[in-house]
């Protein structure tokens, strides 16, 4: 009986959800408040009734209904209750559910949040966003209902969530990386907004911006989430693979990062504002496109847990219709105008415009990759598979080149940028850079490369330079140093965490390839093995049962060269239920490297292949990440903060100021209306 | 700015669209010219699970005698991945399954069945993909369906899973059963 209640709850949402995308859209035409007002309510209400749902679905897997098809395929007895909850959205009903409800709280938040949107203008955000939710609730209510049952004879045991799954990474991946999915569909909903009424300007592009940041650090953090979790969980010591799925949830973010840039840009000119635009439409679009490679079939790889072909068809319909019809409003109502720029070619406008271009090609190299061993397939010229060489290839120049503009933006300011004045210091950052790049080239290997010197040059330049905003950003506010920073708003910091992140993730990837040694030995009970100044001693495997699984324990004990020895356990897992083998890296993690093993197969006397690997800086990519997300958290926060500010008063002289310096236009004397001929 | 440029944008995805639609439609029924012809005759070294053994070889009567199921794989394709808990399925009902590993490496292949399980009965390594030239392999995984007489019956192309095998093969095994009655 729950779970039909369940079912009932998702087909009032849709109720709801359909009622929001059009009742309140015809209002902003024939201009009747009331209609518009619906908006709101009909959001609170669709949310209501989508937690309903989830939380029935949730009940169904806690209380290990089996009746329920869904929880049979991938719960059991046996499974621990965090696993239990998790494996609601551990496979494609589960997890669409998780996507509809994120979609609806997103949807909550605009409603309750609307700031200084015009009524007619929110009611057209919502019904947007609402029209987004029938298509999706419509695919879960046709091809993927979670709450089908298996009568009359529902199984007495489940056939338990696929054990990879049962991680704590994989707890808390999809539902943080499908915030930043789904959470671009709200700057989509404005731009949509936008392209209706047919006025794009710097106040829309503002309003625009902490949507977006959010849903980006959501999206940044779930990416670096599954990074990590690849790394420990799968076992093969690799920490990014290009697989289609990853490359799906890489897109979004590369064009996600280009359009904030590019609001940058357009909140403070007016200028630029097509391209904003067709970035906003094109990174929700990518969102929705990664959704349908991964559950079509149409690209399998190893997160491609449900391919159907049917699913792929309702997909790929939604998918024409939504970006299709978004695309040709576009076409049909984005400002053709070319509006007279009232920025110098060395004006941070112009850097950050280059930039939104550099991670636009980067993200056409990313989508080329995944499709292109498809339509090689297609035009009958065989399979091939596009691997890292390719996309290292193109991408490592890409980002290097991002970095060096980065670096320039960040010192220049906005629309009269005279690198002249600024030669001399400039010229001085960019000699310490090469000094300090070719340093740790020759300090760090034994024969010179370029591409360390290279990339740790650039590496040092992005930090400098953002170290040196800083400081004459701060000297600005204050003659003593500690005290300018002190004043230096959120936001400022913000954007030069993220910046230096970035270098971090550099410093990470560059590291992890160069000073990363393996080797896959053989192993008796009391073998000895030396690495990188490691001695590993073999002590052993011997049986421990689980919650679920009978492990095969393996015991290391390491000594480093401080002579600490520490105990390492690798496992190899069987789990009972689906028989399926697993197998548990040991990590010793650290600052400059990580201590890696994992058990490979039984030998018999005893003996066992066994995986050791010491990775070099592999937490700074993921520290990095960290770094990012957090700038973006700490834009987002002062951001608010000075909305609020606004919205009760005047802002102050000292946040006009701050404003100014960090080329924030919340004030900005020239803020130049685009409006649409 | 022109007009007709922000209309590239809807063009493009216009193009992909497409693209992808006949994707779709590509996924169902390939018929394979080689249905209802004899299994290719060949002779290849068999993948042993053991490294240090010596490899045997196995040539086409190998399938002859009953009703086989033939799955081409590979540790490089991930598709393979999705469908091997399907194939330890079968392998527990006890159904003859053969392998053939294609433009494989045998350490990688071998890798890849100790941490999933082998549900092969033989593995026929052919590592240049000249016996799926002979079966017109398109891309792993390929799953055929010889008959008794080493006669293939079916081909099914991409991830076998149940839904394939309750629709089209359980069917055509039980007419080849009844066709061995008599």
């Amino acid at each position: 009986m729950i779970p039909e209640l369940g079912h009932i709850a998702l087909i009032l949402s849709f109720c709801l959800a359909l009622v929001l995308g059009v009742v309140p859209l015809l209002g902003s035409y024939r201009a009747r408040p009331d209609w518009q007002a619906l908006a709101r309510p009909l959001a609170v209400g669709q949310f209501v009734f989508v937690l309903l749902a989830f939380l029935v679905l949730m009940q169904a897997f806690v209380a290990g209904d089996f009746s329920v098809a869904y929880v049979a395929n991938n719960s059991g007895t046996q499974l621990p209750l965090i696993y239990r909850i998790s494996a609601v959205w551990g496979a494609h009903e589960g997890s669409l559910l998780l996507w509809v409800l994120i979609l609806s709280g997103w949807t909550l938040a605009v409603a309750v949040f609307p700031g200084p949107l015009p009524a007619h203008t929110l009611a057209r955000v919502l019904a947007v966003m609402g029209l987004v939710s029938v298509g999706f609730q419509l695919f879960v209510l046709l091809t993927s209902n979670p709450f089908s049952r298996v009568l009359p004879w529902p199984p007495a045991e489940g056939a338990e969530l696929n054990p990879l799954l049962q991680d704590i990474g994989l707890v808390i991946h999809p539902p943080i990386l499908y915030m930043g999915y789904v959470g671009f569909s709200v700057v989509f909903a404005l731009a949509i907004a936008a392209l209706l009424e047919g006025k794009v300007d710097a106040s829309w592009a503002r309003w625009s911006r902490p949507w977006t940041l959010v849903a980006w650090v959501f999206l940044t953090l779930g990416i670096a989430l599954g990074s990590w979790w690849a790394y420990y969980e799968l076992g093969w010591g690799g920490w990014w693979f290009w697989d289609p799925v990853e490359n799906a949830s890489f897109m979004p973010w590369l064009l996600a990062t280009a359009l904030l840039h590019s609001l940058a840009v357009t909140a403070r000119q007016g200028v630029l504002s097509s391209w904003t635009l067709l970035l906003a439409i094109g990174t929700f679009s990518l969102s929705l496109l990664g959704t349908f490679l991964v559950r079509s079939g149409v690209l399998t790889s190893v997160h491609a847990f449900a391919s159907d072909p049917a699913r792929g068809l309702f997909i790929l319909l939604f998918l024409v219709v939504v970006v299709g019809s978004s695309l040709l409003l576009f076409a049909l109502r984005a400002p053709a105008v070319a509006v007279r720029w009232r920025f110098t070619l060395l004006s941070r406008e112009m850097f950050l415009i280059a930039n939104t271009a550099v991670f636009s090609v980067a993200c056409a190299t990313v989508l080329l990759g995944t499709l292109y061993p498809l339509m090689i397939d297609a035009l009958g010229l065989g399979k091939i598979s596009v691997g890292p060489p390719f996309f290292n290839t193109f991408l490592v120049p890409l980002t290097l080149l991002a970095a060096f503009m980065l670096g320039l933006g960040v010192v220049t300011s906005w629309q009269q940028g005279r690198l002249q004045q600024q030669v001399r210091p400039l010229c001085g950052t960019a000699l310490v850079s090469c000094a300090a790049g070719a340093l740790v080239a020759f300090v760090s290997n034994e024969a010179f490369e370029v591409r360390v010197a290279l990339v740790m040059t650039l590496v040092v330049w992005v930090v400098l330079m953002s170290l040196g905003a800083l400081v004459s950003q701060s000297r600005r506010e204050a003659d003593r140093l500690l005290v300018g920073l002190g004043r230096l708003p959120g936001r400022v910091w913000g954007m030069h965490l993220a910046h230096i992140g970035l270098a971090v993730v550099m410093v990470g990837i560059l590291m992890v390839s160069l000073h990363s040694s393996g080797k896959d030995v053989r192993m008796k009970p009391g073998d000895q093995l030396q690495l990188e100044g490691y001695s590993f001693r073999f002590e052993g495997v011997r049986r421990r049962p689980g919650p679920n699984y009978i492990a095969n324990y393996g015991s290391l004990r390491i000594v480093g060269p401080q002579g600490v020895p520490m105990l390492m356990h690798p496992e190899k897992r069987l789990y009972t239920a689906s028989r399926s083998v697993l197998t548990e890296a040991a990590i010793v993690p650290g600052l400059f490297r990580d201590i890696y093993v994992a058990l490979g197969e039984d030998l018999g006397e005893g003996a066992w292949a066994v995986r050791i690997q010491i990775k070099a800086f592999v937490r700074w990519i993921w520290g990095g990440a960290l770094l990012m997300a957090l700038g973006g958290a700490l834009c987002v926060a002062s951001r608010c903060r000075q909305r609020r500010g606004q919205t009760s008063a005047a802002p102050s002289a000292d946040a006009a100021a701050a404003s100014l310096a960090a080329g924030q236009s919340a004030d900005a004397p020239l803020a130049a209306q685009v409006a649409r001929s | 700015m022109k007009r007709w440029l922000l209309f590239l944008p809807l063009l493009a995805f216009i193009g992909l669209g497409a693209f992808f639609l006949r994707e779709l439609d590509s996924d169902h029924a390939v018929p394979s010219a080689l249905v209802s012809h004899r299994f290719p005759d060949f002779s290849a070294p068999l993948l042993s699970l053991k490294p240090q053994q010596t490899a045997q070889t196995a040539n086409a009567s190998a399938l002859k005698g009953q009703i086989s199921l033939v799955n081409v794989w590979a540790s490089w394709c991930p598709s393979c991945a999705v469908e091997h808990p399907f194939l330890m399925k079968l392998a527990r009902q006890k159904v003859p399954l053969f392998g053939v590993n294609y433009k494989d490496q045998r350490d990688r292949a071998r890798q890849w069945l100790e941490k999933r399980g082998n549900p092969y009965r033989m593995i026929f390594v052919d590592e240049k993909g000249l016996l799926g030239i002979d079966l017109g392999v398109r891309g792993a995984p390929e799953t055929f369906l010889v008959d008794a007489k080493g006669v293939i019956r079916y081909k099914h192309e991409g991830v076998l899973d149940a839904s394939v095998w309750n629709d089209e093969l359980v069917p055509l095994v039980a007419q080849l059963r009844a066709e061995q009655i008599p």
